[in-house]
Parts: structure tokens; sequence; C-alpha cells
């Protein structure tokens, strides 16, 4: 599904991404961790096709087409989704609208009938339950006054909206009590399929015990230093990220 | 949402959407502005002596006063000699049903979405059309005439209601209060005229839509509302213009009176040709509105969403007489391309406890430039006088400018004037997180946009807040990039 062959990035001449290479196959769930500056964030977002990124080198493709060169929108509407670090806030924007514009721009692509207003509502309110999202949050502006948790709430509704092939969660975890944490882990378990692929960008473990990676990547200084099963996880959360600094000479 | 999703679809047309010309015979009297040409004016008009009298008078105080230069705009020069003060559709209508109107001038207003007869049915709107200058039209002039409101054309109120315009035209507006507003009272051809008697509430929103049709035709329009005592009306205006390449004026005056605890509500959508990409072409619109709250606990507010025009001046104004009158101005101005707007307000506090709240958000694109001029003047024995006055300007790129130009008089120690400023550009992360759920970026700075201006849209009108929505989000198009 996503391929990626020796990436470099940088950003305003400085290089973050070293050559990274990665494969994702439809129904994996691929945990990319690493400590703070690595390069995650970065990932993520070339991906998702974030402006400001310079691609030096490499390529990525996603079911065998050049992804880089797809406008962040067409990527959007042909399965790639991103949850977003920090969500952001559309002051006078009616989350209902946002969505509804969403979902129909993803069908249109689709060569699917738009949704009318009273369909849409119905896809909503079943959609709603999955993350316990409440009606009064779908009322306001897009994610104006929400907490982060509920911000991250609104991250997997979406998610569940648009029903995504690869879903990239970039630090989906950060700012959530536990209560929170297993509330959006419970909705990307939900949403999980043998047909769609996740990426889950994280700093700490802890999501890893609810979402269960198959995979899991340690990024350090824009390179992907050591690759193994869940079992990394672990030995990172006890061992922290020293000794792979000290492994990769640092 | 629907109508959301209509937005949507028409910004994927491109160019300005009113651009045609109605083929209509069109009578014209020659180019060219004299005071022979002032009493040809009032003399094909039928008017009574006092009228001639008060276009005269304007005349003349008009040929000594000078184009005013303060204002943020490059204005190239008018010639005044080139543009023709009077035109009128040959076919003067007077429609016992639709039937007998114009196939021609229907399709018009078809085109315009505004189809007389569903506006009939859906909305309870009174219409009264303004095209090219003479009333074409005028629907519910007998619903309204059984609460004994006036509703008529200006030329119609002339010759029915001689003593209501002869003792209120010019009260807020004097023949000689600026440059332009001198020249409307010379040459006004027509224009609407609204009375509301004491006590009664105005059934229906009032709506006109203007539209300047003839090549080289200067338009001057003229509305005068004036509400009773404990009266209240909600007057809806509207304007598109088919494209042109040259440049047309565009001087109108409003002028609104309330008395005793009555309240005006006057929302303006205006759409007019804006010119090219390049700046060529577009209408010229120098605007004198004014409302005065002469009754005590009478209320004005003024709402306006200016998309259109190449150069727009105007500052819709309140003046508050009466003891705890209130005054409102809500705007949202965008300007595209080459387009330069100077808008803004003028609060008088007169009497004591009067209130006012000025509310304007500018949105700037392209080569564009967008002010926000605004007076606030509290005079001394205005006690315990509030305004509020909030300007916020939104920046498309790195091209184009904003401006604010407060000024703020305060005559006495017990009144509180607040003034907030911000200025911001739209944010990359906003239009990121939109792209990310499939929305392109031409979408997304619509949405976005809507929503900064929301505030304002809020105060319209239902029907009026659609269509200004979607004006929005068309005369962004192609901004981006």
């Amino acid at each position: 599904m996503l391929s990626i062959k020796n990436l470099y990035v940088s950003v305003e001449g400085k290089e973050i991404l070293k050559g990274i290479n990665l494969e994702v196959k439809p129904g994996e769930v691929h945990a990319i961790m690493g400590p703070n500056g690595s390069g995650k964030s970065t990932l993520a977002n070339v991906l998702a096709g974030k402006e400001e990124y310079e691609i030096t080198s490499g390529e990525v493709t996603y079911f065998n087409e050049d992804l880089l060169e797809k406008a962040p929108e067409k990527r959007a509407k042909e399965g790639i989704f991103l949850s977003f670090q920090y969500p952001v806030e559309i002051p006078g924007v009616p989350m209902v609208n946002f969505l509804k514009t969403a979902v129909n721009e993803h069908r249109k692509n689709k060569g699917e009938k738009e949704l009318k207003a009273g369909e849409f509502l119905k896809l909503m309110r079943e959609k709603m339950d999955l993350v316990e999202m409440h009606t009064q949050l779908t009322n306001r502006s897009v994610n104006e006054g929400f907490s982060g948790g509920e911000k991250k709430k609104n991250e997997i509704f979406q998610m569940a909206l648009l029903e995504p092939k690869l879903a990239i969660l970039d630090e989906t975890d950060s700012g959530l009590d536990i209560d929170a944490l297993k509330t959006v882990a419970h909705g990307v378990n939900a949403l999980k399929t043998s047909e769609n692929a996740t990426i889950v960008v994280t700093h700490y473990q802890r999501l890893l015990d609810y979402i269960v990676p198959d995979f899991v990547h340690v990024l350090y200084n824009g390179k992907i230093v050591k690759s193994a099963g869940k079992e990394l996880a672990f030995e990172l959360e006890e061992k922290g990220y020293d000794w792979i600094k000290k492994e990769n000479g640092n | 949402m629907e109508e959301q999703d209509q937005i949507l679809n028409d910004v994927t047309q491109g160019d300005y959407k009113y651009g045609f010309v109605t083929d209509i015979e069109t009578d014209i009297i020659e180019k060219g502005l004299n005071e022979n040409v002032i009493r040809t004016i009032s003399e094909k008009k039928n008017e009574p002596d006092f009228m001639l009298d008060f276009r005269l008078n304007a005349f003349r105080k008009w040929q000594k006063m000078k184009m005013p230069n303060w204002a943020y705009l490059k204005i190239p020069p008018i010639d005044f000699q080139e543009i023709s003060y009077y035109a009128a559709p040959t076919q003067k209508p007077k429609y016992e049903s639709m039937d007998e109107v114009d196939p021609e001038l229907i399709d018009t207003f078809n085109k315009l979405g505004i189809p007389l007869e569903e506006q009939k049915l859906l909305a309870g709107v009174a219409v009264d059309v303004v095209m090219d200058s003479v009333s074409v039209k005028t629907t519910f002039k007998e619903a309204l005439a059984e609460k004994g409101i006036i509703f008529c054309s200006f030329s119609d109120a002339v010759q029915d209601h001689p003593d209501l315009i002869k003792k209120y035209l010019g009260q807020a507006v004097p023949v000689a209060d600026n440059y332009f507003a001198a020249l409307n009272s010379a040459v006004f051809s027509d224009g609407s005229f609204c009375y509301i008697p004491k006590g009664v509430r105005c059934p229906m929103e009032l709506s006109t839509y203007f539209r300047i049709n003839a090549a080289n035709t200067g338009q001057f329009e003229r509305t005068l509302i004036v509400a009773d005592d404990d009266s209240y009306v909600s007057y809806l205006e509207g304007c598109t213009a088919p494209m042109r390449d040259e440049n047309q004026l565009h001087a109108a005056v409003v002028e609104i009176i309330t008395h005793d605890r009555a309240e005006v509500k006057y929302s303006t959508v205006q759409n007019w040709y804006p010119g090219n990409k390049e700046g060529i072409g577009g209408i010229y619109n120098f605007v004198t509105k004014r409302g005065i709250c002469r009754g005590v606990s009478s209320k004005i507010s003024w709402t306006q969403v200016e998309t259109g025009s190449a150069i727009t001046w105007k500052y819709p104004s309140c003046v508050l007489i009466g003891d705890n009158s209130i005054g409102e101005f809500n705007s949202v101005a965008v300007t595209n391309n080459y387009q330069q707007a100077d808008t803004g307000s003028k609060m008088i506090h007169i009497g004591k406890n009067t209130k006012s709240t000025i509310i304007s958000k500018g949105i700037s694109a392209g080569k564009s430039d967008n002010s926000y001029r605004g007076l606030v003047k509290v005079m001394p024995n205005a006690k315990n006088s509030r305004n509020f006055s909030q300007c916020d300007s939104l920046l498309l790129n790195d091209t184009c400018g904003a401006h604010t130009f407060p000024y703020i008089e305060v005559g006495n120690k017990s009144s509180i004037v607040e003034h907030e400023a911000t200025t911001s550009k739209i944010g990359e992360d906003q239009i990121f997180y939109c792209n990310q759920r499939g929305i392109d970026t031409e979408k997304a700075i619509g949405m976005i946009v809507n929503g900064y201006a929301k505030e304002v849209l809020n105060k319209l009108p239902m029907e009026f807040a659609v269509e200004a929505q979607k004006l929005l989000q068309i005369s962004l198009e192609g901004s981006v990039g």
C-alpha cells in the first residue's frame, strides 16, 4: 500500500529525515517511536502533503502511484488520513458543515452521490457513538473551545466518518487521560479491517497497550535505526531511548 | 447545509457571474451636467417646484465644492460632463400581472436569482425593483397600504406624498453635506421611499434591487425611510451590475429618520462589477448613508456586506439625538485584485445614555487595499454614553493591504468608548487542516472567511445571509496562490 524508499526531507535547509525506508501493507499496524526531535511528526506531515517540507531525494508510492506529486486534498480523498498532533481551530465554521463538506468531497472523488443534510446527520450520529462524541461538540465551531482530549476524540471521529485506507495518528495519545486514551484506542481498533492500515506515531509506549502494533520502528536522528515486533515497544518503555542513542553513536 | 453546498458548487464557476446586459430600449438624455440638464430631469419627472429648487440649490453648492481626497483611495479623474444623468426604460410599465412584464426583464431577474413570482410566493418580500433609475414593478403595495405603510418609488412619493418628502428630504443628509451627496441631490433620478406610521410593525422585509444597466449612465439613487413613533421596519438593499469596460459612477444617498422608540434595520449586499483581474473597469461607488435617531429610545442599525465595486467610499452613520437611542454598524468588506475600499461608520452621540456599536470585518486579497475609517464622537451633553468598536482585518496574502483609521472624540467624563482592533493573516495551518480532510484550498478559504465574518452575516435576514455567503466565496475566487 505504502512504500517509502530512501526519503530525505529538509526544512529551511536543515535535513530532518535522512533516508527513511518503510513498507506498509493492508491490515498492518505500524508504530513509529523515537525521542523528541527525531523526525516523527515530519514524516507524518510529509505523507499528508504539508507544504513547508522540501523533499531532497527518495520516493514514496501509495498504491503504486507517486504520492509526493499529489496535492494534499487529493491524498486525503484517496484515503490518507492524518490525525493531527495539534488539531487546528477554525472559528465560526460549524463542525457539521465542515464534516459534511469533507465527507461529500470524498464521495465525489469516489463517484458516489453526495449526502443530503438528513442522510449526513444520520451517518454522523452513527459514528459519534464510536468515540463518545457529544452533540454539543458537533454544534460548535471546528475544534473551538474543545479540551485537549475532545480535540483528539474529534480527530478519531473524523477518521470514522472518512474511513481512510491509511490512517496516520500523530501523537494521538498526548494530552489524554487514561479514560480518553481508552476511548480513542477503542475507536481506532473498531475501525480496523484487513483492508486498511495504521501508522501510530508516538513517544510513549502506553498507547500501544491499547492499539497493538504488528511492527515497531525506532526513528532516531532522521533514520529508522531499529525495526521489530511489538516487544520492542516494551523494551523502549523499560530502558528509555538512551541505549538507542548510544548504539547509534551519540 | 444544502445552501452551503450550493455555495460551494457555485465557486467552481470563474468570472463575475452577473456580467450580462439586458437589451431593453433605454431613453437617455444627452451627456453633460448644467442647470438645463437638472431642469430637464425635474421636468421629465413632472416634479413640483420645491423639488426643482432642492436640486438647483444642491447643484449650485456642488459647483463650488471639490472632490474629497482624504480617503485612502486612488481615484482616477472623473469627467462629470461625460456622464448622462438620466436613463429610463422606454416601456413605462404599470402591470396588472407578471404576464405583462417584458420577458427579457424577467429573464434578467432569473439570472440574478431573484424571480419575482417566486419571491412573492416564498419570501413574503415586497420588491421595489429599480432598473435604470425608474421603478419597474412594485409588489405587495396594497398589503402594506392596509397598514398605512407607504413603500413606493421616490418619483411616486414626490407625486403622491409631497408633504412628507418636503418635510424629510435632506434632513439626515443636507444637500451640501459632501461632494457626492450634493451631486446626488442635484441629479438623482429615482429610488425608494418608505414611511411607517405610528405604532406599526412592518409585517415583511422591504427590499429593493438596484441594477445599473445602460452604458455610461451614472446611477444616482435616493432612498428615504421614515419610521414614526413606535414603528419598526427591516429594509434590504441588494445590488448587482452587468460587466462593463468603462467605469461607472454611482453616488447614492440613503436617509433614515426614526422617531420615538422606532427601529429601522437597513441591510445591504453590494456586489457591483469590481473590475477585471488587472483592475480595468468596475463601479466607482460613493455613497452617503446616514440615519438620525431623532426620537427617544429609537434605534438604527446598518448591516452591510460589500464585495463589489472598483472603489468603495462609504460610511453609514448614525446621529443619536434622542436620549437612550442606539446606533449599530455591522460590516463585512471584501477586496480582491485591484479593488479599493475605504469604508466604516460615524456614530455621533448627542442625546444622553446613547449607545453605539461598530463591528467591522475587512478581508483583503490580491493587490487590493481595504481601509476601515470610523468616527465616534461624544458631545459634551451626551452623558453616560457608550460605544464599542471592533475592527478586524484578515489578509489573504502579502500583496494586499489592510488599514484602520479610527477617530475618537469624547466630550464628557461619564461616557465610555472602547476600541478593539486585530489584524491577522489567514492561517496556513487552517487551510492545511481542511486540505487534509479532502477540501481544496479555494473552498477552505471560503469556509474560513465565512466563519470569520459570521458575526456580521448572522445579523442579516435569512435570505440575504445565504446570498452574502455566496458572494464572499465568489469574490475571493482566484485569490489563492
